[in-house]
């Protein structure tokens, strides 16, 4: 039982991470981005093009695992440059496609969306092939923090640990960022109302480019997160489009912390179905969260308009 | 034989046209007439394959079904199982704001590739469900004939369809639908009930992909969950966005277009690639597709045939 929730908190995690990325641009360029997943796939893939550059660099081309951890401070090296340059890809996206398409219909921005995720994640595909990949081979113990006669007991890898510590600590500074900062205020006031918010002297347009940037990186470390705790396959976020968008919706379309909760309550609830419904039908979990909240609370936990 | 081997190949070639064409109506009417964006094709495909399949098949210890029905009794059940799945989906999503259904029928075409693939008992899991009864074979044989017979009779299913849709587009009810999709405000201000029309069209269009499954399902005689995977669906929005949203005409055009472009490079990958880098290339052809989508919505968001305006025919004298 205990352990089933651990699996949740660390999916939920990596859910969560896309989810928030969702929810800004849902919010502010108003529409839903069947593209999120591909950012986490590219964010993952790219940090594996990216490790192999620094390590190459640095010579030695081996990595020296980090105090507990798997990998060493490569990676983190490796992640940072994956997420800048799948920021890069996200507005390289909209110059190219969406921002042409801003004055037409909010739907005929969704399948754009669409096509250019099956392009991008085809496009992995082809330039990695189908084979998983691995960021480390380093094999990890791990903890037992709670003993096996309390509730089945429950055991975690360090690695683990750090990817739920570091979602939080991430989705912290993004709710300071919109609360306290110039831009997050600039960001929300372009989601309530961006004609109002360009009148009021608003640069619409680097609001959306900020969007992207945040959203297309927080993507990437959600996949490399992803990558650290499971494998890289250029399916993997496509698998986690669904979750996304239950997460996004069940907190609120344009709630940060509602798409945070959301994505904890999905990665719980598909953990804990496992061993009633089977690993096989863990998407299914997804799915049912998402048409119960629609049936109920359309609007989400945090959200105000439907 | 070179001949025939060329005109068996031609009349494989406009089955499958003819059977995305049926596809792409059923979404016109959902996305051309209505405004409804759904990203479930596969899914409401699959459901109708499947029912046909299981309806009308022999029977097998392995698993349900096999009740050995007429292939016409599978064809309407396949209209009914999508049209239920279809009504599931539209009451949940169908009252909210628009790309909420995107969001729920992507999420069908989901779960119904997962009960496909994992769901045994009912679906024969991977390996799918084979010998799938092919109407008319005892007589006909399952060569050359049976190719060109089957084609007449999917050119008639096709035909029928269209001609409903065009009589139904043209009627009042199609008149609301237009006037829905235009402005939902002044529609409903006229009385009109948004949703129930909406939700009408929607599981109108999703009987039309269970038909074209069932109609895929006969041919081919073998169904698995690899056939229904979300390229189709991507498949089918190309051919709709490339002939033109709006117009039947546009939609039919369009499976025949994309179909011909995604067979020629299919065919140019295997012929011009190793077999190592075969899957490679498969890729590829996708990213062609989606890149299609895309410079199609940008370059020319009509498509080729565009809708044809409608005008009452009173208007040009007031003018």
């Amino acid at each position: 039982m205990l352990q089933l929730v651990a699996d949740g908190l660390v999916v939920g995690s990596v859910i969560a991470l896309g989810a928030v990325g969702l929810t800004l641009t849902y919010s502010i360029l108003r529409f839903a981005n069947f593209g999120q997943g591909e950012f986490m796939t590219w964010g993952a893939y790219l940090a594996v093009s990216a490790l192999a550059f620094v390590l190459a660099v640095t010579g030695g081309g081996v990595m020296e695992p980090l105090g507990p951890f798997s990998f060493g401070w490569q990676l983190v090296v490796a992640m940072l440059l994956a997420a800048a340059l799948t920021a890069a890809l996200a507005l390289a996206v909209d110059w190219l496609l969406f921002r042409r398409l801003r004055r037409g219909n909010a739907i005929t921005l969704v399948i754009a969306s669409f096509g250019a995720a099956l392009a991008l994640r085809n496009l992995v595909q082809f330039l990695y092939g189908t084979l998983p990949e691995y960021y480390t081979r380093e094999i990890q113990i791990a903890v037992r923090l709670v003993p096996r006669d309390v509730l089945g007991g429950l055991r975690i890898t360090p690695d683990q640990m750090l990817v739920i510590g570091l979602t939080l600590a991430l989705m912290l500074a993004l709710q300071l960022l919109l609360t306290r900062t110039t831009l997050g205020r600039a960001m929300r006031a372009t989601a309530m109302n961006p004609a109002l918010a360009r009148v009021a002297g608003v640069d619409t347009d680097a609001v959306i480019r900020a969007t992207w940037v945040i959203g297309a990186a927080l993507a990437a470390v959600a996949g490399v997160f992803a990558g650290i705790v499971g494998q890289i396959r250029p399916m993997l976020g496509f698998e986690l489009l669904l979750p996304l968008f239950a997460a996004a919706i069940l907190g609120g379309i344009g709630s940060v912390r509602g798409a945070v909760a959301g994505g904890y309550i999905v990665g719980l609830a598909e953990s804990l179905a496992v061993p009633l419904v089977g690993a096989e039908y863990r998407a299914a979990v997804a799915f049912l969260v998402l048409i119960g909240i629609l049936m109920i609370r359309p609007a989400g936990l945090f959200g105000e308009r439907a | 034989m070179e001949q025939l081997a060329v005109l068996n190949y031609l009349a494989f070639f406009l089955v499958f046209a003819g059977i995305f064409a049926v596809m792409a109506l059923g979404l016109n009417l959902q996305w051309g007439f209505t405004g409804l964006f759904n990203v479930g094709v596969a899914g409401f495909v699959a459901v109708g394959a499947y029912a046909s399949a299981l309806l009308t098949g022999p029977p097998d210890p392995e698993r349900v079904g096999g009740l050995g029905l007429p292939i016409f009794a599978g064809w309407l059940g396949a209209m009914a199982a999508s049209g239920v799945a279809a009504l599931v989906v539209g009451v949940a999503a169908l009252r909210l704001r628009e790309d909420y259904l995107a969001i729920t029928t992507f999420g069908i075409a989901v779960v119904i590739q997962l009960v496909t693939l994992n769901a045994e008992w009912l679906t024969g899991g991977p390996f799918g469900i084979q010998s799938i009864p092919k109407p008319l074979a005892g007589v006909l044989g399952t060569g050359f004939v049976w190719n060109l017979a089957y084609l007449g009779l999917v050119l008639a299913v096709l035909g029928a369809a269209w001609w409903a849709l065009e009589r139904l587009v043209a009627s009042p009810w199609g008149r609301v639908l237009r006037a829905i999709r235009e402005d939902e405000l002044a529609a409903a201000s006229l009385g009109k009930r948004a949703a129930a029309f909406r939700l009408q069209s929607f599981v109108i269009g999703c009987m039309l992909m269970g038909l074209a499954g069932a109609l895929y399902a006969h041919f081919v005689g073998y169904i698995a969950p690899e056939d229904f995977l979300p390229i189709l669906t991507f498949q089918v929005w190309a051919m709709l966005i490339v002939g033109g949203s709006g117009n039947n005409a546009g939609a039919v055009l369009g499976a025949v277009l994309v179909w011909a472009i995604w067979s020629v490079s299919g065919g140019l990958i295997r012929e011009l690639l190793p077999a190592a880098e075969q899957a490679r290339g498969a890729a590829l052809q996708v990213v062609l597709i989606g890149t299609l989508i895309a410079a199609i919505l940008v370059l020319r968001p009509r498509g080729v045939l565009g809708e044809r305006a409608t005008v009452s025919r009173h208007a040009g004298d007031a003018g």
